[in-house]
């Protein structure tokens, strides 16, 4: 029954700001909201395939820079003396910019690992975002390094024949987060109720029944890998547009933290799971804050997450469907493995 | 329909495979049978292609396929049903038989397949929308039959299929083997119950340590003495 509670999260802020205008809130949501886009696209790898991600906050991370570069336009000289100049472009073009180069990187990514999957992906992917963040911070010419890329155009969306808006106000970038969100969600869903989501699930569940099947196990893994990497892009880029200011550290290990707690736990494997941790993990520093430091906050974050793993082991999403239909013990555990009753003599 | 001459297989410096040849005429039902760890396994899983053969030829309908992708024998029309009924556990059972027809893009026969296998197993009917991990261990069994013809296989091959059952589940389950075989299709059956297995072939090998060393009519092997000794207690 969970599958009523992305609709309703998303009419619920979608009729928000008809009646709260407190920007830090509204901050806060629409940055909880970016961080769940991230979530959503981690779920996709590791609830659907089983293959964790731990880099993943390389690819939102390169969505950015690329969302913004595009932006802002960037003059670099390359080896053997060639320069590439490039005058700033349209920030949407910024956007679809985002998700091409990520989709890019997760398929590179996912090329290299998914031959040996399991833990050499989780290696590869950790090693590929500090590469990255590596990059970010010495390739002065072109990220600013340190200094970070400043100025960042607002996203504008031009409508045919209603012209084009920046978006400036809070309000405006809640709505593309959400509409953003929505697509990434049914992008998602969509995939995994088809015939390629059957595909993933049987390599997580049994990979060598799968491929005896016919699955392809690289082929599916490295197309998951892109299109998770993509819709990180994407959040990216509404990350770049929105603070209007980018530096290295959106390439931190605690990022991809963030997002592989939101994922673990709303329930991995589940559409609404991302959606339900995000929800939580976004709004708690908001129902924090009149009461304790942002230092103190870190505490209860924790107490919060082994409650939640310790009560409900996978996750709120399948514990609310378990309560709901009533049949909450055979969903809280796990289907019995096959064992032969007999061990028969041979 | 299959020949395999001089097959040779192997897992690191262990050779599983030692010079297998056999034979699987259209419509036949054909056994392997042997002691556990013999290569029965081991040749079903290279004639699907799950294991790169060393050396040998494995020739069906004229094809060759040995090495060739799983996929690619599967669409050449080689079911193989593996040992254990383990399925796609968390997966529904209508969504485990889908994986059976994962490689088919005929919507509308598929459909007629899934009918089919309903009408063959109605407990699977009964029970489709629920995790294949919570059947019981005979109703896996019809499961991983079932997603075995959903690919409409002219040769199927079943590893063990009676392991772990109740003895009555076994005896149904080669019966829906052998009314597989009388719809049409060829069966190859690796079974550790030697007995049932030979009751059931139209002919059959015996397999130790990685070579054929007896084959023949399933009722010439009954007979055999050697076969006897080893495999029927006498």
């Amino acid at each position: 029954m969970t599958r009523f509670v992305p609709p309703l999260v998303l009419v619920a802020l979608a009729l928000l700001p008809l009646g709260l205008k407190d920007p830090y809130i509204l901050n806060a949501l629409i940055a909880g909201g970016i961080f769940t886009i991230g979530a959503i696209s981690l779920n996709l790898l590791l609830g659907y395939t089983g293959q964790l991600s731990l880099g993943h906050i390389a690819f939102f991370g390169i969505g950015a820079y690329a969302s913004a570069l595009t932006a802002l336009g960037f003059d670099v000289g390359l080896f053997g003396g060639v320069r590439i100049v490039h005058e700033g472009w349209h920030p949407f073009i910024g956007f679809l910019m985002a998700i091409l180069v990520s989709g890019l990187c997760g398929y590179v990514v996912g090329r290299l690992s998914f031959r040996v999957r399991g833990a050499y992906f989780v290696i590869v992917t950790i090693c590929f975002a500090e590469v990255v963040r590596l990059v970010a911070l010495n390739w002065v010419e072109l990220t600013q390094g340190p200094l970070a890329l400043t100025s960042i155009p607002q996203m504008k969306l031009g409508f045919p024949g209603l012209g084009e808006t920046t978006l400036r106000t809070k309000t405006q970038n809640l709505y593309l987060m959400l509409g953003v969100a929505t697509l990434a969600y049914l992008v998602v869903a969509r995939l995994v109720h088809s015939r390629f989501g059957r595909a993933m699930r049987g390599l997580k569940e049994n990979e060598q029944l799968a491929m005896s099947v016919g699955v392809n196990a690289t082929k599916t893994l490295t197309v998951a890998a892109t299109i998770s990497a993509a819709i990180a892009g994407a959040a990216g880029s509404l990350y770049a547009h929105y603070f209007r200011i980018i530096d290295p550290d959106v390439f931190l290990f605690s990022y991809t933290v963030t997002m592989v707690i939101m994922v673990v736990s709303g329930g991995k494997g589940t559409l609404a799971g991302p959606v339900i941790g995000g929800l939580i993990f976004g709004t708690l520093p908001v129902a924090l804050r009149p009461y304790m430091a942002p230092e103190a906050q870190w505490i209860v974050y924790g107490a919060v997450l082994i409650l939640i793993l310790f009560l409900m082991p996978r996750g709120v999403a399948p514990w609310l469907d378990g309560l709901l239909s009533g049949r909450r013990k055979a969903a809280s555990e796990k289907p019995p493995a096959a064992q032969p009753q007999l061990e028969g003599g041979a | 329909m299959l020949e395999i001459r001089d097959l040779e297989c192997g897992y690191g410096p262990v050779a599983a495979l030692k010079g297998v040849s056999l034979g699987v005429g259209e419509g036949e039902l054909v056994a392997l049978i042997g002691a556990n760890g013999a290569g029965k396994s081991t040749t079903l899983r290279a004639i699907s292609g799950l294991v790169k053969p060393r050396a040998g030829s494995i020739k069906f309908r004229g094809e060759e396929i040995a090495g060739a992708d799983p996929a690619h024998v599967l669409a050449a029309g080689v079911a193989h049903c593996p040992e254990g009924r383990r399925g796609f556990p968390y997966m529904s059972v209508a969504d485990n038989l889908a994986m059976g027809a994962y490689l088919r893009r005929d919507p509308i026969k598929v459909r007629e397949d899934f009918d089919r296998v309903y009408s063959d197993f109605p407990r699977l009917a009964e029970r489709r929308a629920q995790p294949a991990g919570t059947l019981s261990g005979g109703e896996q069994q019809m499961l991983a039959i079932g997603r075995a013809l959903m690919s409409r296989p002219k040769l199927v091959m079943f590893d063990e299929p009676s392991l772990g059952l109740a003895p009555t589940i076994v005896e149904q389950t080669l019966g829906i083997i052998r009314s597989i075989r009388d719809d049409g299709a060829t069966v190859l059956l690796v079974e550790q119950n030697a007995f049932a297995a030979l009751e059931l072939c139209d002919h059959a090998y015996l397999i130790e340590t990685g070579r054929v060393v007896r084959k023949g009519a399933g009722k010439e092997l009954i007979a055999d003495p050697l076969v006897r000794a080893a495999y029927l207690g006498g």
